[in-house]
């Protein structure tokens, strides 16, 4: 299995060299901090013929979201990449491309979303799109990004699933950090993703359709529950696609990765990069003989409540970390957990935490403060804050 | 084809086949009707050519004739654009039951929702 490649190189450029190995049908992208480098990266693999696909330019996120529903109706591969205000403007059309079933894939590269105006990670961008119909999976380093990636391709255009997916890094954490990663061979990658076969393409002038024609209320719900019945078949596809790729890789990435999570009592729930900093520490608890471990939620939506409930269950407490708020109401992680273990006989109590807005560094210190709460026993009915200034705070590192 | 029953029998992806609106009931939606003054009109074609909707109705020799009450809405933009004054909007309470059902020539069955499917 020589024809694999070790390199060095970011998330950014793990998706973009993803995408050029894909060789989508059509590109529209209209680049953003921190996102910036795939379109970037693919526009110059189209200047140099390293790529067949139509790279569109356009004026506006708006546009760029527009154009690849228009081109993935037609029947067209489409991939794209935004960040932060840019997934905002796109807003209006995500719910579009979802009911039409458009299997576009999607670099998500996480920045807060203004105001203030801030170029570094959280998931205040990706969170309000949670109920728009696409699927959405965090990834926690380069590598993830690239298997991911390929494995969205499979998963979005699965005849079962049909649906739109977000690939979701943190911005500069993962995006801009270089790392290690395992490429496949370019053969590899394209007998893996294959051809798209669009059921009901556009461009088929002897089989003429419209989509998204006007349906009142005699309809529109019919179709709003068959559009839910393609997102309740993603994780048993997932399953077969991940097994498959797996073969190639060696990798496998479950819906929640369990970190020492099986025999521990007090458990951290995280998305993305900041995980690594809590499987350090879970690592030092263990050697003190602390049973603490976490789980890495990857899959948001949908969200793998079944999987949750039996990897939580019967744990003595756990923490749950969001890197968004929702103002006014639970966090959104926070808000899943609560729910999927809510059924649980015998009762979980879950800490919301809200960390790393706009950027703010996660430390190993914080880690082991919120398993100390846990073991303590300290529950607030309200979040607490990591790493805030607090009024007659102690704490100058900020 | 048949309308769909239930949620499992709509098409995915919000396709309509055939991409036609020939069987969507548009008239449905009127409140108030056009009727046409054959006398007066000159068959000039501006009702045919601003009508949103395919309710502008012609004879054999290409004359307008009537309007097709399975697609008017009822807007009044061919009373608007019409310059013989040929065109009279009437509330849709005034005519019977059994003409505001089809119209005299519109009486083709209503398919609400027929795209889907
Ligand atoms: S009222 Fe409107 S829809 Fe009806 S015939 Fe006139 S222009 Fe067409
Ligand atoms: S606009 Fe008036 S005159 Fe011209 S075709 Fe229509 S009804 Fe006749």
């Amino acid at each position: 299995m020589s024809d694999k490649k070790k390199i060095m190189t970011s998330g950014n450029l793990a998706f973009a060299e993803a995408m050029r190995q894909i060789d989508p049908d059509v590109v529209a992208a209209y680049p953003i901090t921190p996102s910036t480098e795939i379109p970037m990266k693919f526009a110059e693999f189209a200047a140099n013929g390293k790529v067949t696909s139509e790279y569109i330019a356009v004026e506006s996120e708006h546009s760029a979201i527009s154009a690849c529903v228009g081109a993935s109706v037609a029947g067209a591969r489409v991939m794209t990449a935004s960040s932060a205000n840019g997934v905002a403007l796109m807003h209006e059309i995500f719910p579009i491309a979802a009911s039409f079933r458009a299997p576009i894939v999607f670099g998500l590269v996480n920045r807060s979303l203004g105001a203030p105006v801030n170029i570094h990670c959280d998931h205040s961008d990706s969170m309000p799109e949670r109920d728009s119909g696409w699927i959405q999976i965090y990834c926690e380093d380069a590598q993830e990004v690239y298997d991911t990636v390929l494995l969205s391709v499979r998963l979005a255009e699965d005849s079962r699933v049909l649906t739109p997916v977000f690939v979701c890094q943190d911005g500069f954490i993962t995006s801009h950090c270089y790392e290690p990663l395992e490429l496949l061979s370019d053969e590899t990658v394209k007998k893996f993703v294959g051809e798209r076969k669009a059921l009901y393409p556009l461009l088929d002038t002897d089989n003429p359709v419209s989509y998204g024609s006007f349906t009142m209320s005699e309809y529109y719900f019919e179709i709003k529950r068959s559009q839910m019945e393609g997102m309740n078949n993603v994780l048993p596809v997932y399953a077969e696609l991940a097994a498959e790729l797996e073969k190639e890789t060696g990798r496998y990435y479950p819906p929640i990765e369990s970190y020492r999570a099986d025999d521990a009592d007090y458990i951290i729930l995280i998305m993305s990069s900041a995980s690594g900093v809590v499987k350090d520490v879970v690592d030092e608890l263990r050697e003190d003989g602390i049973k603490a471990g976490a789980l890495r939620v990857r899959f948001f939506r949908p969200f793998p409540r079944k999987e949750l409930a039996a990897l939580a269950k019967g744990k003595r407490g756990a923490a749950v970390l969001d890197r968004s708020a929702s103002i006014g109401g639970t966090s959104p992680l926070a808000a899943e957990v609560r729910s999927a273990l809510y059924s649980l006989e015998e009762h979980v109590p879950v800490q919301e935490y809200i960390f790393g807005l706009g950027g703010r560094d996660f430390y190993a210190e914080d880690a082991h403060s919120v398993f100390d709460d846990l073991i303590k026993g300290r529950y607030t009915e309200t979040p607490r804050f990591i790493g805030l200034l607090e009024k007659d705070d102690k704490n100058e590192r900020a | 084809m048949s309308k769909p029953q239930c949620w499992q029998e709509v098409p995915l992806a919000t396709v309509a086949f055939g991409a036609s609106a020939l069987k969507v009931q548009t008239g449905l939606w009127r409140s108030s009707r056009p009727v046409i003054d054959t006398e007066k009109c000159i068959s000039c074609y501006k009702c045919w050519l601003q009508c949103p909707d395919d309710s502008i109705a012609t004879d054999d020799e290409g004359k307008v004739a009537g309007i097709n009450l399975f697609f008017c809405k009822g807007c009044g933009i061919c009373a608007k654009v019409c310059p013989a004054d040929a065109i009279a909007i009437y509330p849709e309470s005034e005519f019977s039951e059994e003409d505001r059902e089809g119209g005299k020539t519109g009486a083709d069955p209503g398919e609400v929702g027929a795209h889907v499917g």
